[in-house]
């Protein structure tokens, strides 16, 4: 009983079915029949943006912070090719998003026709999958496909490219349950494998929990297994800048970000360790600094759906293929029936070693002078705001980094930033999208100016739908991370990494209708943010702050975890002592 | 301000360190993908092998059941065994690859090439061309006075051996299948 009904009316038909609420996009020719749809009908509201890459990335924030996937609708050529970077965010970050592009009519592809592009080819290295649908009879069945691929597995972005010819046509509409795939990866992991590691875990004297974005995507039961084996077991657990929330910072166990700007004990911890448990985690090279350094003396498990991450850069003991939550069920519940064994002794020997490194306290830092450091800002935002279930986006610099030091992330799906590919300009979109998957929560964006500026035009956006999104603008005037590395690395030679000729943030925010709020004391720091706070619409907060300040504990890439840089503040002395070769 | 000892302007902390610590052995393998049949699926196996930086020795691909739209793509390439392990396994994360077989650890496989090669000359070195050809079992598929277009099936090495000889013997030109390869045995 398959109905007949144009492609443009597919589309929104299969995106109701999937139960999409919201589609980001920016109309164009060649999806002026889908748009046509879309006014005629109640059940998903589109949000304009002003630049398609804020639809993309506006997608991505909504899946992240709603674990539904985000949809997205842009025209054929510029549209497309606008779309480009988001989808390879939201490939690097394994975020489900489906991308929906205008084409020009199936018979004048190839011809060089007005705003005609090669979207699946220009898209093919940077989707999951894509599709140019040739036909009205297969649009639907197509589009309900896109939606099982972009969630199951290891998430991501993926294409449907569908000619204007092809909207307008009529054709039969295939229902989702319809619809056949051989695309399911599996998710159960080897038992065998995972009572190796059972047992691995009853006698490993200095064990570490290793966790990543994998651990959120796998949804909410896999955060809450983990916090159930953390607690079960007593270990230590460290996280990526992407896994941030699926064990709470507030959490006994919790020893902070690893990685390149990742705290000294967790790092240390992971260099000493025995027993590494990566959960949904990449042995990104951020991670790990120099290969052949990178915890010498564990044996490594990793639990991870993508078997090419397992074994690509760092050998691994007990491979385990599988999603985290159904592993870490079987793993606690085998690790249970032995007989809930740990090494009691060596692994309380263990903890101590690693409260020694946590005296050296290597997020310390002295908030004096008249000037805001970057520091004290996110530490008072973090205070004034922890009692709300917020949600925090970045963009890419230095700011991001100190977001993820200074902040505690207690859940996840709270935690939007752009970890494997680094998009500056990715936080605005991306809090407008996590507005709209929240509408009555607080949706804060940490911002360098520099990236801000990316897609400042958004600020339409925000002020269109209402979003009352907060823009937190650390203003040091500078490409504060570029910035950074001249000085450690190229000898101080500031080669274009200023930010000169910046706008008046107060009366941009003001030219939109927007509040503007600029604070440079910080003994006004805090009624600021309350006003930011108390404010029902978007703010763009200009926080102006020390210039150059430098944003530490550092691991200079090419060099091994346990030779990071520490901040001038950390307690140096405590450092040597308890044998850790650091670098002041 | 600067609390790091690095000399100033030193690069040494390049990002050129990270190497990773696998054998650094190279060998060859034979990989059988079976595909959809879908527009683009060839481009995804290729540029998957360009985009990482993967060699193909040798690529064919050939529709070899109409009805079930699958395809096969027979590769030859080579890497350390690590890289021949994230290549099966980067393959297989291509949603329209069905399955990927690697021929060279599978068990005992047959392996051959077709290639066609067109050589001119004239007296003594016309009759060693078609002495030549009878020892390797290639058939003369077009001749005029002053050339031959041999047709060679065999492995790879049988193929390169026979074009080395033909090359004295006024080689013009050569077309190659790429290699197709089984496994022996029922499956
Ligand atoms: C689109 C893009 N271009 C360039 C870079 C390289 N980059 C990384 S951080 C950074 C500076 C960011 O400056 P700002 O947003 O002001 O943040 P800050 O580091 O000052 O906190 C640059 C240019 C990038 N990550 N993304
Ligand atoms: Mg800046």
């Amino acid at each position: 009983m398959s109905k007949a009904m144009t492609g443009a009316k597919m589309v929104v038909q299969s995106l109701i079915d999937q139960g999409v609420d919201v589609v980001f996009g920016y109309p164009g020719g060649a999806v002026l029949p889908i748009y046509d749809e879309i006014f005629q009908q109640n059940h998903i509201q589109h949000v304009l943006v002003r630049h398609e890459q804020g639809a993309v990335h506006a997608a991505e924030g909504y899946a992240r912070a709603t674990g539904k996937p985000g949809v997205a609708l842009v025209t054929s050529g510029p549209g497309a090719t606008n779309a480009v970077t988001g989808l390879t965010d939201a490939l690097m970050d394994s975020i489900p998003i489906i991308v929906l592009t205008g084409q020009v009519p199936t018979f004048m592809i190839g011809s060089d026709a007005f705003q005609e592009a090669d979207t699946v080819g220009i898209t093919r290295p940077c989707t999951k999958h894509n599709w140019l649908v040739k036909d009205t009879d297969k649009l639907s069945a197509v589009m309900h496909e896109a939606f099982h691929i972009a969630t199951s597995g290891r998430p991501g972005p993926v294409v449907i490219d569908i000619p204007k010819d092809v909207q307008f046509a009529t054709g039969k509409y295939t229902e989702a349950r319809q619809v056949e795939t051989h695309y399911n990866p599996q998710v159960k992991g080897d038992m065998e494998m995972i009572t190796e590691l059972a047992k691995a875990m009853e006698t490993a004297k200095r064990p570490i929990f290793y966790t990543g974005g994998g651990v959120i995507n796998s949804g909410p039961a896999a955060s809450q297994l983990l916090r159930e084996l953390v607690a079960a077991t007593g270990f230590p657990i460290t996280s990526t800048l992407m896994g941030l929330g699926s064990y709470p910072a507030s959490g006994d166990n919790w020893i902070g970000m690893l990685g390149m700007h990742g705290l000294y004990e967790a790092n240390m911890a992971m260099h000493d360790c025995d027993l590494m448990i990566n959960i949904g985690a990449r042995f990104d090279d951020r991670i790990t600094g120099r290969l052949d350094a990178f915890s010498p003396k564990s044996k490594k498990a990793h639990i991870d759906i993508d078997a090419s991450s397992i074994n690509k850069v760092i050998k691994v003991d007990m491979p385990i293929l599988g999603d985290c939550a159904h592993v870490l069920e079987d793993l606690l519940n085998v690790w249970k029936s032995r007989g809930r064994k740990t090494d009691k002794e060596n692994v309380a020997k263990w903890w101590h070693q690693i409260n020694d490194w946590k005296k050296i306290d290597c997020l310390k830092f002295e908030q004096k002078g008249k000037v805001i450091k970057p520091q004290y800002a996110l530490s008072r935002l973090e205070e004034l705001t922890k009692k709300y279930d917020r949600y925090i986006c970045t963009e890419v610099g230095q700011h991001q980094m100190w977001a993820a030091q200074y902040l505690g992330f207690e859940d996840p799906n709270r935690w939007m930033t752009s970890g494997g590919l680094g998009t500056m300009g990715y936080g605005f979109p991306a809090s407008i999208g996590v507005q709209m998957g929240h509408p009555d929560a607080l949706v804060i964006n940490v911002a360098g100016e520099a990236s801000w500026l990316m897609n400042m035009q958004e600020l339409g956006t925000a002020m269109q739908y209402r979003l009352p999104v907060k823009q937190f603008i650390l203003n040091n005037e500078r490409l504060g991370m570029v910035r950074q590395w001249q000085e450690l690395l190229h000898g101080e030679r500031y080669s274009s990494s200023w930010s000169e000729s910046l706008p008046d943030f107060v009366k941009l925010a003001e030219a939109f209708g927007a509040k503007g709020i600029q604070c440079h004391d910080p003994d006004s720091l805090d009624d600021a943010i309350m006003e930011m706070l108390n404010h029902d619409g978007p703010v763009l907060f200009d926080c102006l702050v020390e210039k150059h300040e430098n944003c530490f504990p550092m691991i200079p890439s090419g060099k091994p975890h346990n030779e990071m840089i520490l901040g001038e503040n950390a307690d140096t002395a405590n450092a040597i002592q308890s044998g850790g070769a650091v670098l002041v | 301000m600067s609390p790091l000892k690095i000399k100033k302007g030193s690069t040494s902390h390049s990002a050129y360190d990270l190497r990773p610590t696998f054998s650094d052995k190279k060998e060859q393998h034979t990989l059988a993908v079976l595909v959809e049949n879908e527009p683009g699926v060839l481009s995804r196996v290729i540029g998957l092998f360009a985009g990482r930086g993967y060699n193909i020795d040798s690529l064919t691909v050939a529709e070899v059941d109409h009805t079930g739209h699958r395809s096969r793509i027979t590769i030859v390439t080579s890497g350390t065994p690590q890289v021949i392990t994230q290549i099966k396994a980067q393959l297989g994360r291509i949603v329209d690859v069905h399955e990927v077989h690697d021929l060279t650890v599978e068990g005992p496989s047959v392996e051959r090439e077709l290639a066609l090669l067109k050589v001119a000359g004239a007296g003594d070195h016309r009759i060693e061309a078609i002495r030549l050809a009878d020892i390797f079992r290639a058939n003369v598929v077009d001749s005029t006075l002053e050339s031959f277009v041999f047709e060679i099936t065999g492995t790879p090495e049988k193929i390169d051996a026979f074009a080395d000889l033909m090359r004295p013997l006024g080689l013009q030109e050569v077309a190659r299948t790429g290699v197709a390869a089984l496994s022996r045995g029922a499956l």
